[in-house]
């Protein structure tokens, strides 16, 4: 599972990164933002208690998208 | 009155919490485990400030999923008297019974110094005493506060917005926003008035001696002020 901010929200820490980048020198930068990667392992695999777990707890709609990724 | 002060792993301003209460205020503070089911006997719930689960996942968002949590929804639906302070502020956005979220500071810093606030709303018990703006605490990470802009039309349309950052004169600029917070926003209130999340931290606030006591005049209720 990936979850990032809401692209209309500042990320702060993808600003410090991408500042830090562009003093590296990479000038082709356009912008960076930094997420989370959770990592879920179940029995069965099913992609909709995956999603209940999202909502549940692992990202706040308020501020955060998710996408969910199959790895059989 | 019977005041419970919520305490989760990682809660690290529960005694400021339970010394302001009792010392200061006289009032019967006690602790109550995240893990407890129950809030019977109590008058108030105050979620004190700290790093609950060392901010893992989301601040609050782990503390918010703990067993107490649904007594302090109920608790809250009754009515009475609900105080979140800083992360404790976290943990109720996470828990649903405040609009929006709190995420990292726009200045990319941990801010920890004194700020100035004044009551925007002035009828709740929270703000019905302050009647000029005070000098509190600050202390965190994640306290840039967010919502949509629906969500600040209504809390601004419904008299929620309880505190904002401002300057010694009360006047709300962005130098004195300590950390890019929507509309300066330092506090809201659910729609009943009951329930208040706070960034700053009024009960550290409470003694001359800690250097203020402008905090006791948002406290005061919690004893009947």
């Amino acid at each position: 599972m990936l979850v990032t901010l809401k692209p209309e929200l500042l990320d702060t820490q993808g600003r410090a990164v991408s500042d830090a980048l562009r003093s590296l020198g990479f000038k082709d930068l356009v912008d960076v933002r930094v997420g989370k990667l959770i990592e879920i392992h179940t029995q069965n695999g099913e992609k909709s208690e995956v999603d209940k777990m999202c909502r549940a707890l692992l990202a706040n709609p308020v501020i955060e998208q998710y996408t969910i990724e199959d790895e059989a | 009155m019977n005041i419970a002060v919520i305490q989760s792993p990682g809660s690290n301003c529960d005694q400021d919490a339970l010394y302001a209460l009792r010392n200061q205020f006289g009032a019967d503070a006690r602790y109550v485990w995240h893990d407890d089911s129950s809030l019977h006997g109590f008058d108030a719930v105050v979620i004190p400030g700290g790093f609950t689960y060392g901010d893992y996942l989301r601040g609050g968002a782990i503390a918010s999923r703990a067993k107490i949590m649904s007594e302090v929804v109920r608790f809250a639906n009754e009515g009475r008297l609900v105080l979140g302070i800083c992360n404790g502020f976290q943990i109720l956005t996470e828990l649903g019974l405040l609009p929006g979220a709190l995420i990292r500071n726009g200045g990319l810093r941990f801010v920890c110094k004194k700020v100035q606030i004044a009551a925007v709303n002035k009828t709740s018990p929270w703000t019905k005493n302050v009647d000029r703006v005070l000098t509190v605490p600050v202390a965190h990470n994640e306290g840039r506060y967010v919502a949509d802009e629906t969500t600040l039309e209504a809390l601004r349309r419904q008299n929620r917005i309880a505190f904002r950052y401002c300057d010694p004169s009360g006047s709300f600029t962005p130098e004195s926003n300590p950390n890019g917070a929507a509309d300066s926003i330092a506090g809201v209130l659910n729609e009943q008035g009951n329930v208040l999340g706070l960034m700053p931290h009024p009960e550290r606030a409470v003694d001359t001696l800690l250097g203020g006591e402008d905090g006791r005049l948002i406290l005061g209720c919690l004893v009947g002020a």
